[in-house]
């Protein structure tokens, strides 16, 4: 390791500590997951040996948002630049910048929480569960900090195994179906992802991301193509309206630490490759494609939010809320303004950490009924647990975008972004998707105010069977999203401070 | 520096109330004790505090602005700052006195209730929002303002959640205004990009073509009248009375519905003709419709709220007949008396422990206090000299008699009709509640959502102070700008609500038991329901969405989910060679992956 190491500080310009801790990010969970292979008698301390290398790899995350050098956030930082498979000319290219830190950071941070909450749960296969959660981990930051369109690749791929098998070993009783489905449903996507990429390869030669990035050699129908190609390809994964319908059934059935990270990082690493890949390196095909990008995010918002409010399951209700926030974040790349790319990254890292929470706590209640059926959790929750009901309208008014909370600053500035699109794109047809885009964020409110009512409010005929309500553990696991939720909703510029610079960098303006 | 004082201390407030009242926890009865007293603490201490700093800006009278940092968005930029003129001070000390007051009533209102610490949080958080309204220098700034009163609201009003009827209440006023904030929102995008700056400073020095100006205005319309409950948008109010009547007081009558007002004077001078002409003609209607709708009412909050929408519309009427302040001078005159009125209906309510008026009566003898201040605030709802409301409706009546409105003649005519009616159903409110024989008897105890039992005395001294101290600027609130005083319009709107309140005196000495409404005659039905404007809501709106969403559902599971099964099934169906793939789970992967590296390896072969 120590060669390595060695390697890098001559290899890379940049300054040496960064790229160890990036190259940290990745090995630690990786050394993690390759040490729970040995065997031995392990058991019950999978766990808690899971719970030691998800907090040292959030220790390097958050090692790593001190060092970054925040002045400079459009430029990419702590660079590593290897060669791996010389004849393909795929290289392991890493680095960082203001679009990929948050994101970083977010899934350390959701991979350390899932592993404080299993702490309190003594969950079956401890080993194997942990062993997929690191390998998941290694999976979502590699893609965020992957430089090399075919090393972001394996990385993307690399996700799906583990998520796979978290659904089909430890879900629900129609596990099985909901993980075929999913993982079919994401590998037809991939394998159209891999198609635009490799035509992007064979186009240009190369495979290095900020090269293309900067040149972007391509013609322009070349470029409509490919971005056609990647861009349904990432909007499997997002999901983007009609490609969903894994998702529903993939949340009903997962567990709760499933849940979380589904819908807390895999959806944004969708959404991460329009603003790292499809949108920087395919301008002139983003232009090309991004009025239909926007009809497709709004229908989402409207849809997902019309399902939600005759939906009488709650995971199912916040699987497809996801729908429409992805929608918000869809409608702000199509914009191609820098607000509407800064509201998109925004409403990323929000529905991570509010759809997070969300479904930290609808496992809770799962976990204490037996069900997620509204009617039979409700009604009158606010009585019988208040804690957990209590955060449960917290985490809603924050998913239906109250302004004070994170989940504001994504619609809003979306929205600001439609009524002003890039210069080129049909403005008329923008303010329509604003519009429509506003009356879907009122739909939000109304399913999630009856959600809250079926389930929270309504008579509960005093304390009935003992339900222990919100313990320790899971206060330890939910009041970090909390806190963050709270932060990013007072203080935006802790966010956009970062991303601007990368978004103005991304799309070339001064 | 002050002002961000003024706006953090009541949040600061909240926040600890929220957090430390019950710490260490427990949930017995002396428990419950403590985290009450600690919570009361938290509620008054900051408010008052925040209210001392008001009374200094006024009296300082200088105005500052404050800029705490700019958002750059990538955009047009994001100035959080807060600002302090004339009239945001103005409205602030309304703010503050009436939710001091308020905080102070609820430690009597609310003695014993479990749930009090969040409650009295809740009030301090929505003081700080309506503060941050009231003080913004940026109109997005603003507008987070607007939005969490609306959540506050929301959260108050639903306070007795354990009963259905409160929580759909909760969830309507929650939504019938956002859907007017959208249209806040997309004007306050339209003014911020044709200005360049979202700073209201910069949007109102700007110059904007007026067909933008009238598009921007006429957005923002809808957002006030969401909040300030102005026709279309106004069915929310009626039914917000189920919160508990502190919260009626302060949000629904005095402060939060004042916000859209507030929000047409701070910005007037955007307002082109066409827009106020629009409001002019909602207001119009709003107006006398809800004053007769009031007549009609059963239930005293329900009187009050329909009140409420009515004098509201005054101010907007004064708004669009181009007179501004005597607009903003009823708005703090009707926030004091209005709250006034609250505050004693919920020591009417808590002594009988039932809202309806049928069930009161013959009560000016047990509670001496409460029906002398609540005479007061009749007296200034209806306009009688010296009270404060006398004043501020005769500078109202001035200034839609002057008005160059093409809709002159409207606004005038309805305003000396409401007028008439808000003496009748203020007094027929009146009469009803402290006349004629005593109903009340000693009830069971009482379902949440109507306070105590009948117990046969005064309210206590934490709810009768408040309510003393209101009744002074109610009554005396008219002399402070006697100089647009005019005797003509005085004496003619006087002659008319003595008219009107002489009828309904006329008609109640005949048969005091019944209830003088029946004079509505065939008119009473229609009234009673507010025009059912409610039902074809319902009908245009809430069932269709409601239909449209199972469809949505059905068709997800049977159009969009069916396609991909029926892919699924082709693609098995024809290819034999993949079937195994269905009972194993590794091997897919394996495949898929290998798929993969198959396609690079021809890509390389191809095309490198």
């Amino acid at each position: 390791m120590s060669r390595t190491v060695a390697a890098l500080v001559t290899v890379s310009g940049s300054p040496a500590a960064m790229s160890v801790l990036l190259v940290a990010l990745l090995l630690l969970p990786l050394l993690g997951a390759v040490a729970l292979l040995v065997p031995g008698p392990l058991g019950t301390l999978a766990v808690r040996f899971g719970l030691a290398v998800s907090g040292m790899v959030f220790a390097v995350a958050v090692a790593v948002a001190s060092l970054f050098d925040y002045s400079a956030a459009g430029r990419m930082q702590g660079t590593v630049d290897l060669p791996w498979i010389p004849w393909l000319g795929v290289r392991f290219h890493l680095g960082i910048d203001g679009i990929s830190l948050p994101l970083v950071v977010l899934t350390a941070l959701l991979t350390l929480l899932c592993l404080v909450y299993l702490a309190g749960h003594r969950p079956p296969r401890a080993r194997e569960l942990v062993f997929a959660l690191l390998v998941l981990e290694l999976g979502m930051i590699g893609t965020f900090l992957s430089l090399d369109l075919l090393l972001f690749f394996v990385f993307f791929e690399v996700v799906l195994i583990p998520m796979y098998f978290v659904i089909a070993v430890w879900g629900g009783e129609g596990r099985r179906r909901a993980a075929y489905k999913f993982i079919l449903y994401t590998l037809l996507g991939s394998a159209v992802l891999l198609v635009g990429l490799l035509y992007v390869w064979a186009q240009t030669g190369t495979l290095d991301m900020v090269r293309l990035a900067a040149d972007h050699p391509m013609g322009r129908t070349a470029q409509i193509l490919a971005f056609v190609a990647i861009g349904v390809g990432l909007a499997v994964k997002t999901p983007m309206w009609p490609l969903h319908t894994w998702l529903p059934d993939a949340h009903t059935e997962a567990p709760t630490v499933g849940s979380v990270l589904l819908a807390g990082v895999l959806l944004k690493m969708g959404t991460y490759g329009f603003a790292r890949v499809a949108i920087p390196i395919l301008p002139e095909g983003a232009a090309a494609v991004a009025p239909w990008l926007g009809a497709l995010a709004v229908v989402g918002i409207v849809y997902g939010a019309l399902a939600c409010l005759a939906q009488r399951d709650l995971k199912r209700l916040i699987a497809y809320s996801s729908v429409g926030h992805m929608g918000f974040v869809l409608l702000g790349f199509a914009t191609l303004t820098p607000v509407g790319i800064n509201a998109a990254l925004y409403g990323n890292i929000a529905h991570g950490l509010i759809t997070g929470l969300l479904f930290f706590l609808v496992g809770a209640l799962k976990e204490r009924y037996g069900t997620s059926d509204l009617d039979e959790l409700g009604p009158g929750l606010l009585g019988r647990l208040p804690y957990v009901a209590s955060l449960l309208t917290f985490a809603s008014v924050a998913s239906l975008g109250l302004p004070g909370l994170a989940g504001f600053w994504g619609e809003m500035l979306a929205l600001q972004g439609a009524y002003e699109p890039a210069a080129g794109l049909p403005r008329e047809l923008f303010l329509t998707f604003m519009v429509i885009g506003g009356l879907g964020a009122v739909l939000t409110a109304a399913y999630f105010l009856v959600m809250l009512s079926r389930l929270t409010h309504g008579p509960w005929g005093g304390p009935g069977p003992t339900l222990h309500d919100a313990t320790r553990i899971e206060l330890a696991a939910w009041v970090p999203l909390v806190v963050l939720i709270l932060v990013f909703g007072v203080w935006p510029s802790a966010l956009l401070g970062l991303t601007t610079p990368a978004v103005q960098a991304l799309l070339g303006v001064p | 520096m002050i002002v961000s004082l003024v706006v953090v201390l009541p949040f600061a407030g909240a926040v600890l109330g929220l957090l430390l009242s019950r710490y260490p926890h427990g949930r017995g009865p002396a428990e419950n004790l403590a985290a009450n007293k600690r919570a009361a603490w938290f509620g008054v201490l900051p408010t008052a505090l925040s209210t001392a700093l008001i009374g200094w800006l006024a009296w300082e009278n200088t105005p500052s602005t404050n800029v705490l940092t700019v958002i750059d968005t990538g955009g047009i930029a994001i100035t959080v700052g807060l600002e302090a003129a004339e009239l945001s001070v103005l409205t602030a000390m309304l703010v503050g006195v009436v939710a001091l007051a308020v905080q102070v009533y609820s430690v009597g209102y609310m003695r014993g209730e479990s749930r009090y610490p969040s409650f009295s949080a809740f009030i301090s958080l929505f003081t700080s929002a309506m503060l941050l309204v009231v003080f913004a220098a940026d109109l997005l700034v603003l507008y987070v303002g607007w939005e969490i009163m609306g959540l506050c609201s929301y959260l108050l009003v639903g306070h007795w959640w354990e009963e259905r009827a409160n929580s759909r209440a909760a969830i309507k006023a929650f939504l019938v205004t956002r859907l007017g904030d959208v249209g806040f929102l997309f004007g306050i995008f339209v003014l911020g990009f044709a200005a360049g700056s979202f700073r209201i400073s910069d949007v109102m020095a700007a110059d904007i073509p007026e067909p933008t100006l009238v598009l921007a205005t006429l957005l923002l319309l809808a957002g006030v009248a969401g909040k300030s409950a102005q026709v279309p948008l106004h069915t929310w109010l009626p039914d917000a009375m189920a919160g508990p009547t502190p919260i009626s007081a302060l949000i629904h009558a005095a402060t939060m519905v004042a916000a859209g007002i507030f929000v047409v004077a701070r910005l007037y001078v955007l307002f082109p003709q066409p827009t106020l002409d629009v409001l002019g003609v909602a207001a119009a209607i709003g107006m006398l419709g809800a004053a007769l709708a009031a007549f009609a009412q059963t239930d005293l909050k329900r009187v009050l709220a329909y009140s409420t929408i009515s004098q509201l519309a005054y101010m907007a009427a004064a708004l669009a007949g181009g007179a501004r302040d005597a607009a903003v001078f009823h708005l703090v005159t009707h926030g004091a008396f209005k709250a006034l009125l609250f505050l004693c209906a919920g020591a009417v309510i808590h002594h009988v422990g039932s809202n309806l008026l049928g069930h009161m009566g013959g009560l000016r003898r047990p509670m001496p206090v409460t029906f002398w201040t609540m005479t007061v605030g009749y007296a200034a709802l209806i306009g009688l000299p010296p009270a404060s409301g006398f004043f501020s409706k005769d500078a109202i009546l001035y200034g839609l008699e002057r008005s160059s409105s093409p809709i002159q003649l409207l606004l005038y005519g309805s305003a000396l009709l409401t007028v008439g009616v808000t003496g009748a159903y203020a007094t027929r409110a009146w009469l009803m509640t402290f006349f004629g024989t005593g109903k009340v008897q000693a009830l069971p105890e009482p379902a949440p959502g109507t306070a105590h039992v009948f117990d046969g005395r005064e309210a206590p001294a934490s709810m009768l102070w408040p309510i003393g101290v209101l009744a002074i600027p109610a009554l005396l609130l008219g002399f402070t700008d006697t100089g647009e005083f005019h005797l003509a319009p005085a004496v003619t709107a006087l002659v008319v609500a003595l008219l009107g309140a002489a009828f309904v005196y006329v008609i109640w000495r005949g048969a005091p038991e019944r209830d003088p409404a029946r004079l509505l005659g065939v008119f009473h039905g229609p009234c009673e329901q507010a025009f059912y404007v409610d039902r074809l809501y319902a009908a245009v709106f809430v069932r269709p969405v409601l239909a449209l969403a199972r469809g949505v559902v059905r068709a997800d599971d049977h159009v969009v989910d069916g396609a991909v099964r029926g892919t699924g099934r082709a693609t098995v169906g024809l290819s034999g060679l993949t079937r195994h793939l269905q009972n194993g789970n590794a091997q897919l992967y394996v495949t898929g992956l290998l798929a993969g590296v198959l396609l690079i390896a021809v890509g390389a072969v191809v095309l490198g």
